[in-house]
């Protein structure tokens, strides 16, 4: 049983999204709705409309402008809000290279949704996956209670880092799923968030130029800035999620891993439901006999490459549950590529399959994570196999 | 002189001097060059609402000119001036002459 | 405890997605762990819709839909013409019902449409049903449910709902 002495609320992923975006303290929020986002929407503007969130709530017409004006409010110096999904986050994505770039502590949600065509408004990774390397910091989270805590960490990193930062979870699965989310006292939250001094702000009593262009003689050594400054933000993001956990008692990690002490045969996943699955699977697999283990990644970039390869040192072979299809690729498997990337360049060779699952929200039934496990101790393989679809 | 590496650099590629675009002084862009006759300007001020660098200037005085008085003058910064010729297709009293710019 | 899991057939516009998320609320409040979530798609007045709660003394962290439910609850009969609400029900499921039934399984049933006509006005079942699964199951205490109805209802709403609440929850029986 948990403590009644704190105050928890039953709250969906998207709620508790909102309630952490009151806590803090934001100035400017630009939304466009898109399912499965829009009850973030709704529950932050009932905040500013009663008074409980004293921030300016801009509706704009678009994702496109919705990014836009968030850039140029950070730019000015606010603490910014803005969340989308799928086709909306397609529709915003020039911007995102732009708020990377211009290194603006922005802090997005995206509750993942898969991408057209076909239209589908349900869960999978699509939308996140494709601005994976836009050079802003990714935390994926599996839980509301992790939602609502990460968003706040993500202002404190985001305004330390200097970069924006992304906050993605299932969309329908987390959020518009009730689970019980224990709120911290916001005077507490807001200690935890002061106001940083910002290196550049569009001031007129400090007047600077933002956006130039820069020709070939001066372009690349921004890029390299920026590449160093989110392999950097790896360790801000370690820090402030222990700190957090210091302050308020919660707290996650890069990866997290469960039954890896032992375990002979690991599930490599991201996102609520496929880790709540993967779980459930690896307990059947143990009593059956089969030393089965989950690995679940929440920061994804920048990549957690020594943390990744530390969860992963002890297992005969693994299976990458990606819910995405980067499609040409040499796997079509996001996670996969990455993991596979880091093995190669630290000259480790393991049967490591990459299974596709959950795309457009097929539902990833334990029973088939189990199956995984099963396959992982029989047949180790290093292939792509696509899983739950009727072929 | 060699240029500055990534780690001396601004982050986010942030001009931190305002107004650095003055030392770039765009005169030697200019093959023609606008004169403005002062006796033929009746102070319309359509040269310097159109000049698209805002390089027409607005001068307040005492100005006598053809027996009228006026409080305003107009005069080109030749430092920034690019000759484009958008004054004196403007101008209705033509009042702005395009001359050659002196080798 | 163990995890206690419950599916909730009825109609867009009866509320049952609210029926979930407030015995959840109610868990919740009580310091259990709790999950609601609906059945997603595009919601529509009429349709056939089902959603899923799971309540426990640990975190759950399965989010696949209730395929073996405990308690299957419906909000009116006319449902089991159109689909079948009890399947993938165990022997020991329990059937909570709008209206009478015959299950193989221990129903208990309440008329939900007259109580809810003649306390609220209007044929919305969720409030009513929320009695009589708190009759036929005991998960939480009308006090928690009193409790949570107040996040999802104020003033004259909440008064006439946890009225149809306690009501049903008097009137359901064992059949």
């Amino acid at each position: 049983m948990m403590q009644k002495t704190k105050l928890v609320e039953a709250l969906t992923g998207n709620y508790a999204a909102a309630y952490a975006v009151k806590a803090s303290d934001v100035d400017v929020i630009a939304v466009y709705p898109i399912t499965p986002q829009t009850t973030i929407v709704e529950k932050l503007s009932e905040f500013v409309a009663n008074g409980e969130l004293n921030a300016e709530l801009i509706h704009v017409e678009s994702e496109h402008s919705a990014l836009s004006a968030v850039v140029g409010a950070s730019a000015a110096g606010a603490r910014v809000f803005t969340a989308t999904s799928s086709q909306g986050l397609e529709l915003a994505h020039e911007i995102l290279h732009i708020a990377s770039a211009m290194r603006l502590p922005i802090v997005m949600a995206v509750p993942a949704r898969a991408l057209s065509a076909p239209i589908s408004i349900h869960n999978d990774y699509g939308d996140v996956m494709n601005a994976k390397d836009t050079g802003w910091i990714i935390y994926i989270a599996a839980s509301a209670q992790e939602v609502y805590d990460t968003i706040i960490q993500a202002y404190r990193v985001a305004e330390t880092a200097n970069l924006p930062a992304m906050v993605a979870y299932d969309g329908f699965l987390m959020s518009h799923t009730v689970e019980p989310v224990e709120l911290n006292d916001e005077e507490e939250v807001r200690k935890f968030l002061p106001r940083p001094l910002r290196p550049y702000t569009l001031n007129p009593k400090r007047p600077v130029t933002m956006g130039p262009l820069a020709s070939p003689d001066w372009y690349y050594e921004f890029k390299y800035q920026q590449a160093t400054a989110l392999r950097e933000a790896y360790k801000v993001v370690k820090e402030v999620d222990a700190l957090y956990g210091e302050k308020f008692g919660r707290s996650y990690g890069v990866v997290e891993t469960y039954r890896m002490e032992d375990a002979d045969y690991a599930i490599v996943t991201y996102g609520g439901a496929a880790y709540g699955n993967a779980k459930a699977a690896a307990d059947m697999a143990r009593e059956r006999g089969i030393a089965a283990g989950v690995v679940r990644i929440r920061l994804y970039r920048p990549f957690p490459t020594m943390d990744v390869l530390r969860a992963l040192e002890g297992v005969k072979a693994f299976a990458v549950l990606d819910r995405a299809i980067m499609f040409g690729s040499p796997a079509e498997g996001p996670l996969y590529k990455d993991i596979a990337t880091v093995m190669f360049m630290h000259g480790v060779d393991k049967p490591a399959v990459n299974i596709i699952h959950g795309i457009g929200q097929r539902t990833m039934y334990v029973e088939d994570m189990y199956k995984i496990y099963t396959m992982l101790k029989e047949r180790p393989s290093k292939e792509v196999v696509f899983m739950g679809v009727r072929i | 002189m060699s240029l500055p590496k990534a780690s001396e650099l601004p982050i986010g590629a942030v001009i931190p001097e305002p107004g650095s675009t003055r030392r770039n002084k765009t005169a030697g862009w200019r093959t023609l060059k606008p004169v403005i006759h002062d006796d033929r300007c009746v102070r319309c001020q359509l040269c310097w609402l159109y000049c698209p660098e805002g390089t027409i200037v607005e001068i307040k005085g005492v100005f006598k000119v053809n027996g009228k008085t006026y409080d305003t003058k107009y005069e080109i910064n030749y430092d920034y001036c690019k000759g484009c010729g958008i004054c004196a297709n403007e101008c209705p009293t033509k009042a702005i002459e395009m001359v050659p710019e002196a080798p | 405890m163990g995890i206690l899991e419950f599916r909730f057939h009825g109609r867009g516009g009866q509320g049952m997605v609210t029926a979930a998320q407030v015995l959840a609320t109610a868990a919740i409040l009580e310091g259990k762990y709790a999950q609601a979530f609906p059945e997603f798609g595009p919601e529509r007045r009429g349709a056939p819709v089902k959603s899923y709660l799971r309540i426990s003394d640990k975190p759950i962290y399965i989010r696949e839909p209730v395929l073996h439910p405990d308690v299957v609850v419906v909000a009116d009969q006319s449902l089991f013409q159109a689909e079948n609400p009890l399947e993938g029900a165990k022997p020991t499921t329990i059937l909570v019902v709008n209206g009478v039934y015959k299950a193989p399984q221990k129903t208990y049933y309440v008329d939900a449409t007259s109580l809810a006509m003649k306390i609220l006005g209007r044929p919305i079942v969720n409030t009513a049903l929320i009695g009589a699964v708190v009759k036929a199951t005991g998960v939480v205490t009308l006090h928690s449910v009193a409790e949570a109805l107040k996040k999802y209802f104020t003033g004259r709403l909440y008064d006439l709902n946890i009225k149809l609440v306690e009501t049903a929850f008097q009137e359901t029986k064992e059949l």
